[in-house]
């Protein structure tokens, strides 16, 4: 038979077992979707945003362009061998289709093409494709060079922390490791003895003597078929699954599916896109302010994966976000991770059953929702009910006297049912008083307020609401020179895109930046999310947090979260406001403070 | 550089007492306090649990004993510095005394809890929360009033504040608190009679001699109320006073109540002169206390020779027992001196 070799066996069914297991896998993931999320890719399968998806397969799956943003040498690692592969394999079935003379010849022939095309003889482009083949192969060698590096000193790649290794892993690993140099002394061999090869194999082929050669050039080519062989087979057990599942993730994603509440096939589809790059680990604070290194994101998706996960691993996170801002797969990392966190079963307590109903009063503009938090901080509630009166608010201050948790601190806890109660609770409150806006100041409640409830208002938090104030010069602020720097609460920055409007109300005052603005803002240590972090632990992030904060001493932090403001006042380093303090601080009296409301100025409600 | 034989850090009642016992047996003290006044918190004290003898006996005591003829007082004399020379400590000041010894006694004390660190107990806020230290200042002149100057009609006290507390840090009873609500209570009846007095708090613990029975006693004569709670929040009413809420955790049910007066019986934590001696020298232990070489055998010695302990810069003791550790300090390093000369 022509083109045909025993040795292509192990590479042939290694191929076959390879893509029975991830279509199998495919299925029964997509079976596992969710009403919602099946919902969504019936309505978007047949749109533009499927062709939005495949530019994006080509960006972050083949090209890796989020980790080559993040880490240039990193990214060229992962691109040369995700894109430089896939190029060798299409231009290698070029090639042997070329050769061949149809679209149809046998799918290993561009596999082991140099093998076979011994005879000189000539196609069409072959010189061109040739040279292609050889360079890619020294693309994918070059990052391999930096695969091994990584391995042995992940410092060099600048990174702090490399990701350690299951069984099949080490396996899939150490059969990628061969194929590559096992396909250059093969191909090289035979262009020794033929002259086939390009630029890089010819050249390798001229140091292989010839008395071996002869010998050698069987047992190579068996070699990389069997490695090949190895690699497939460990693939859909390795984290290397994440080459081929990615690709259906960025699909569903586009699509529209969200992780949700429950698991679902979602779940396993993200946790099985983790290709363990480690970026999480650089990223979290609790591995670099607390040297917890065993709890990070990639770890808590691997052992889901493998189900062995520890309930440390669930419940030892800030829930920061930190990590799935950096995660180059665009992961939902903290949603999913509290996905394990919920509870199946409801649990015999129900909590705030003993809550006294809360009358509504009816006929006010805005309502004020102050939250548990805020009310541990009296201060920003003084300053809210100033800055109310001053703008001739007509408000109602919901949780005054009494009030009902918003639910979030029990939801991140997996008390899903508990939590429900009270959204429950609150949104009868909170609707029968047909007001036009509700403001709270606490981002926690913010947050829930937005996603777990179904109002018939809007909701702000009161950063978006004093900005709101000021631009429309409801209240005005004295000139201040005082320096400041903003803090972004985790709940509001990261997870609610509340950026520009505190900083906007900060340029009353001089405003400096730290190092860690925005998405890459800095925990408090104090999140309600972490109920099993030790106190000395949380004080170790506080306090770094807080260092980095103050580096250009300011004569205040401002921050716009109650918890927020209570870790840092108690690190004891510099003076620490909420924005809402600061703002009423600066308050600029107005003679004719208590005037109705005109119309237009409720636009902004 | 002034020579000396123990340099004795701190005039409160441990500094005071373990110097008066050295310069008994005749050896050269100088003591230094950074504040113009000597007593520490003996300052503000105005009766002393359990048996309500007046402070101002003590301090005229203790101001006595400083009058020893072997015993050189510095006022204002904030130590800086504490290093080792040879076989000397030198003690260096804010005000430029410098002296060099064979001996230093560490007696420089506690501060007490930063109520502002609680912001949801209003202190610093609401003008009717005040601490444990300011109500004992207004039954020394005699005047307990609220901010606008009315007499109060209901006073809390709770207890454990900045005490026993993972939020601030704290994890340690500091002791004295529980004993001296009771005496603040008591006392406070005393003074005025119609007034409700409500304690808050967690555990009562009353280990001392005569402190159980004193506990019963405001409860029997001075018809004190205890509440098994913790006060979580403090706001503001309509009419100005104060509403606090908690759970009273003994029936399980949320508790809202109006008081007048909110009394933090704030906690003991080391001192900023204790927590910076103690890490110049190298002897800070848990919370900043410092660290003596053996809890029971010898609590007054340090890793270093030469370099002694006394009374709360250790963890928080009360008066007598404070006074009983300066004396053993000053028999501990009479011993050390004697055993120099030889
Ligand atoms: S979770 Fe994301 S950032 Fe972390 S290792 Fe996986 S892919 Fe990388
Ligand atoms: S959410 Fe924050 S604490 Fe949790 S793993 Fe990610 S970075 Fe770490
Ligand atoms: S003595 Fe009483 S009030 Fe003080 S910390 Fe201990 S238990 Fe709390």
């Amino acid at each position: 038979m022509m083109n045909y070799h025993p040795f292509v066996i192990p590479f042939t069914v290694g191929a076959l077992f390879l893509f029975g297991v991830v279509f199998y896998k495919f299925y029964a993931w997509i079976a596992a979707l969710d009403r919602k999320q099946k919902f969504m890719v019936k309505q978007n399968i047949f749109s533009f945003k499927t062709i939005r998806a495949i530019g994006e397969i080509f960006r972050e799956a083949l090209v890796h362009r989020n980790i080559y943003r993040k880490n240039p040498v990193l990214g060229y690692m992962h691109m040369s061998l995700a894109f430089g592969w896939f190029l060798l394999i299409v231009v290698g079935k070029i090639k042997a289709s070329l050769y061949a003379g149809t679209f149809f010849e046998p799918p290993w022939l561009g596999i082991f093409f140099n093998f076979f095309a011994v005879d000189g003889h000539a196609f069409s482009h072959s010189e061109m494709l040739t040279f292609t083949m050889d360079f890619l192969l020294l693309i994918i060698l070059s990052g391999l060079a930096l695969a091994i590096i990584k391995r042995v000193k992940s410092s060099l790649l600048g990174m702090r922390k490399t990701t350690k290794h299951s069984r099949f892993d080490r396996i899939a690993l150490s059969s990628l490791w061969f194929i590559f140099p096992l396909r250059l002394m093969a191909e090289s061999t035979t262009a020794s003895l033929h002259g086939n090869g390009g630029f890089l194999t010819n050249s390798v082929g001229h140091l292989i003597p010839s008395t071996i050669a002869p010998y050698a050039e069987l047992p190579l080519w068996w070699a990389y078929s069997i490695s090949l062989f190895v690699f497939f087979v460990a693939l859909p057990y390795s984290r290397y699954m994440h080459i081929p599942t990615e690709v259906v993730l960025i699909f569903l994603r586009n699509w529209g599916a969200d992780t949700g509440e429950q698991l679902s096939g979602y779940t396993d589809i993200q946790l099985n896109s983790c290709s363990r790059c480690g970026i999480c680990i650089d990223a979290c604070q609790l591995n670099f302010a607390a040297g917890i290194s065993n709890v990070q994101s990639v770890y808590f998706v691997r052992d889901a994966r493998y189900k062995t996960l520890s309930d440390e691993v669930v419940n030892n996170c800030l829930m920061c976000g930190r990590c799935s801002n950096e995660c180059p797969v665009g992961l939902e990392l903290t949603l999913v991770r509290q996905q394990f966190r919920n509870k199946q079963e409801i649990p015999g307590k129900f909590y705030y059953e003993y809550t006294e109903p809360v009358e509504s009063k009816a006929g006010v503009d805005v309502i004020y929702y102050a939250g548990c938090m805020t009310h541990l901080t009296p201060s920003i509630i003084i300053s809210m009910k100033k800055i109310f009166e001053a703008a001739g608010v007509n408000y109602w201050f919901m949780d005054e006297d009494k009030g009902v948790c918003c639910g979030r601190p029990l939801r991140q806890q997996g008390f899903i049912q508990q939590s429900k109660n009270l959204v429950i609770k609150n949104s009868r409150i909170i609707n029968s008083a047909r007001a036009k806006l509700l403001v709270t100041s606490c981002p926690i409640c913010y947050k829930s307020f937005r996603e777990e409830y179904n109002l018939n208002l809007p909701v702000m938090h009161h950063t978006e609401y004093i900005e709101g104030l000021l631009a429309d010069g409801r209240i005005t602020l004295n000139a201040s020179n005082v320096t400041v720097v903003y803090h972004d609460p985790c709940e509001l920055g990261r997870g609610a895109n509340i950026y520009e409007q505190p900083r906007n109300i900060l340029r009353n005052f001089s405003l400096i930046e730290s190092n860690y603005e925005k998405e890459n803002s800095l925990c408090c240590g104090g999140s309600l999310s972490d109920a099993i972090l030790d106190l000395r632990l949380q004080l170790k992030i506080r306090d770094h947090a807080l260092g980095e904060l103050t580096k250009d001493k300011p004569d205040v932090l401002v921050t716009a979260c109650p918890l927020c403001k209570k870790s840092f006042v108690h690190g004891n380093k510099a003076r620490v406001m909420d924005i809402a303090e600061i703002v009423a601080g600066n308050l600029k009296v107005i003679a004719s403070k208590k005037r109705p409301v005109r119309k237009e100025e409720l636009q902004l409600v | 550089m002034n020579k000396a034989d123990v340099v004795v850090i701190g005039g409160g009642p441990a500094g005071i007492e373990a110097a008066y016992n050295l310069a008994r047996d005749n050896h050269k003290v100088v003591l230094v306090e950074k504040e113009e006044e000597i007593f520490g918190h003996m300052q503000t004290a105005y009766t002393l649990f359990p048996n309500f003898q007046d402070a101002s006996e003590i301090r005229s005591s203790l101001l006595q004993k400083t009058k020893h003829g072997n015993i050189t007082l510095y006022n204002n004399a904030e130590v800086t510095q504490v290093s080792r020379e040879n076989d000397f400590w030198r003690v260096q000041t804010i005000n430029g005394l410098d002296f060099i010894a064979p001996a230093v006694l560490l007696a420089s004390g506690f501060k007490t809890f930063d109520a502002r660190y609680k912001e949801e107990l209003g202190y610093g806020i609401y003008k009717g929360v005040i601490t444990s230290v300011e109500f004992e200042e207004m039954l020394k002149v005699g005047k307990i009033q609220t901010a606008n100057g009315e007499k109060p009609r209901r006073i809390a006290f709770l207890n454990c504040v900045g005490s026993r507390d993972e939020k601030v840090g704290n994890h340690y009873c500091s002791r004295v608190c529980c004993i001296n609500a009771v005496k603040l209570s008591i006392e406070a009846k005393k003074q005025l009679p119609e007034v409700e007095a409500y304690c808050f708090y967690m555990d009562i613990r009353m280990s001392g001699q005569f402190y159980e029975e004193l506990y019963r006693k405001s409860q029997e004569d001075f018809d004190v109320n205890y509440i098994r709670g913790r006060i979580s929040e403090v706001a503001p009413t309509f009419d100005n006073r104060l509403q606090v809420k908690c759970e009273d955790t003994l029936s399980q049910t949320p508790l809202k109540m109006t008081v007048d007066l909110l009394v933090l019986m704030i906690g003991i934590e080391a001192s900023e002169g204790t927590a910076r001696i103690g890490e110049q020298v190298g002897v800070n232990g848990e919370y900043n206390f410092s660290k003596s070489i053996s809890l029971h055998t010898a609590d007054n010695k340090t890793k270093h020779r030469g370099f002694f302990l006394a009374g709360t810069c250790k963890r928080p003791l009360t008066v007598p027992e404070t006074m009983a550790d300066a004396r053993a300090a000053a028999l501990e390093i009479d011993l050390y001196l004697k055993s120099l000369s030889q």
